[in-house]
């Protein structure tokens, strides 16, 4: 994770291109299009945030880049180096998904472990990470033993000690309280800003989406679609320090212009969902 | 006193009054002492068979034939139930089978177990290992079902193994329901071994029991039914300690 950028992609180049990506589900007799035709570059050390109201298939986006769900139509591909050894992405989730009966390194060490590391070798690649996760003196103690924001750390070590080529993280902190929110995300800021790593990131925060990402994605309302892309990489320098973009003007402009784009999304999706009851 | 600590006096001296009602009623011969030996002459009874080591090897013998057929039974639960768990394939192949036999009262396979086994020890390990094994299997298919797919997304996720998936997801995550299953099993266990030996051994707590009964030493049929109260407890206490120690998460 000290790695600066990504070697694995020419730069300027597309490290995740999704094309037409289309998924649909069906319940009994029902079918709905959760997402209808997504198309997207994504960079190589690109921070790209997606917001959309809910139920708009931002999640399932991400578990289809994951691979843990298959698209109906579209393909997605992953510009990798042929001899690389890294897990192609690691994914973060919204839920608590740290394993209860592990113990916090061990939980941080499980992609290490599943990529057949020896047990010192993991345990020392893992250490750093649980220090700059801020996890150090709890390396022993099982998550019933820490806090919400504790066991997120450990999810996001978890994820960082596996070193994917992207990172996939799905409302990782939505579950947190405010201060232990605002907290994690200037500590990912810090961490990632470390390692530039291609991050995909879901989020219904707007706030968090402006402080965390170069680029952001609004989806439309179901059937999820690409309705705009915002560079914020331009508007806000690296490194970034939350409060002082919080402050900034142009801030407050930009969380007007995309809150003004998600409203209607958000209205129309209370009308479809308003006139199924109906 | 407060209210919690009269309670837990009553409950002492409930057993208590009751002993001496029992001693009581014996000696005045309202109880018929050739069928209700008083707790007195049962203790003593006691007393003499632990003094003469006769009670030690009755008790020593049910034990192991209840904890080697306990493992043997257990195991194999635990692997056959993650199987079922985790592979449509393997449901598909045992799951019916299981369901079909379970209903069966295993005391009523013992015949059959003596032919395949004969009458030594292996015939009691194999019943209790059977009685035992379908509560186990049935439990960890649950459990590992039960787990929370977030954690089955995250072994998939990260790549594990199939046997990562087997040792470090679906085992730990099915833990607490095995051990659920471990706890109905032993007492059932109990039941079968004190069963099978009054039927079918010449030594154990069942065989002291029914022999002493037959014989008419009802001091020593108490006795045996003492070792088995004893036995039970002392089984219950040590699954509650490995619970504690496998399951610290569950904050039991």
């Amino acid at each position: 994770m000290t790695a600066a950028g990504d070697s694995s992609a020419a730069p300027g180049s597309a490290k995740l291109r999704l094309r037409d990506v289309r998924r649909r589900f069906t319940v009994g007799k029902r079918s709905f299009d959760a997402l209808e035709g997504v198309s997207l570059d994504i960079a190589a050390g690109e921070f790209l945030a997606m917001v959309g109201p809910s139920g708009c298939g931002k999640t399932t986006l991400l578990r289809i880049v994951a691979g843990l769900e298959t698209p109906t139509g579209g393909t997605v591909e992953v510009a990798r180096d042929p001899a690389s050894t890294r897990p192609e992405n690691s994914m973060v989730f919204q839920q608590e998904s740290i394993f209860p009966w592990m113990n916090v390194r061990d939980n941080a060490a499980f992609g290490l472990k599943a990529r057949g590391m020896g047990k010192h070798e993991r345990y020392a690649n893992v250490q750093p990470i649980l220090e700059l996760a801020g996890l150090k003196g709890f390396e022993a103690a099982l998550p019933h033993q820490l806090s919400g924001g504790m066991k997120q750390r450990v999810a996001l070590a978890r994820a960082f000690a596996n070193d994917p080529e992207i990172l996939l993280m799905d409302e990782p902190f939505a579950a947190l309280d405010e201060q232990n929110k605002l907290i994690l995300q200037s500590e990912l800021l810090r961490i990632w800003e470390a390692s530039r790593k291609t991050v995909l990131y879901v989020t219904h925060s707007i706030d968090e989406a402006i402080l965390l990402s170069d680029r952001i994605l609004v989806m439309s309302a179901r059937p999820g679609r690409v309705k705009d892309l915002i560079d914020v990489a331009s508007l806000f320098p690296r490194p970034r320090d939350i409060s002082t973009v919080k402050s900034s003007p142009r801030y407050g402009e930009l969380f007007a212009r995309i809150w003004g784009e998600l409203r209607n999304e958000v209205l129309a999706s209370a009308r479809e969902s308003g006139g199924k009851a109906a | 006193m407060s209210r919690a600590g009269v309670n837990r006096a009553i409950s002492i001296a409930t057993p208590i009054l009751l002993l001496a009602a029992w001693e009581i009623a014996a000696r005045a011969s309202v109880l018929d002492t050739r069928f209700f030996s008083s707790p007195a002459s049962i203790g003593n009874e006691l007393w003499t068979m632990a003094a003469s080591g006769d009670l030690w090897k009755h008790a020593w013998i049910s034990l192991a034939r209840v904890l080697i057929g306990f493992a043997i039974g257990t195991t194999l639960g635990v692997v056959l139930g993650l199987g079922i768990g985790l592979s449509p394939t393997i449901s598909a192949i045992f799951k019916p089978l299981i369901d079909a036999t379970f209903p069966i009262p295993k005391v009523g396979l013992l015949p059959l177990v003596i032919i395949i086994f004969g009458l030594g020890e292996a015939s009691k390990y194999a019943i209790i290992a059977i009685s035992a094994f379908y509560l186990i299997v049935i439990n960890t298919a649950a459990g590992v079902r039960q787990i929370e797919r977030i954690y089955l997304d995250v072994g998939r996720n990260y790549h594990a193994s199939r046997l990562m998936m087997f040792t470090d997801v679906a085992l730990p995550g099915a833990l607490p329901s095995i051990i659920t299953g471990m706890k109905i099993s032993m007492g059932v266990s109990l039941i079968i071994i004190v069963t099978a030996e009054s039927l079918a051994a010449k030594s154990g707590v069942g065989f002291l029991i029914w022999t002493s009964w037959q014989v008419f030493e009802v001091e020593k049929m108490y006795v045996g039914l003492f070792i088995s109260a004893v036995m039970g407890f002392l089984l219950a206490v040590l699954l509650d300690w490995v619970e504690r120690r496998l399951i610290p998460w569950k904050g039991a």
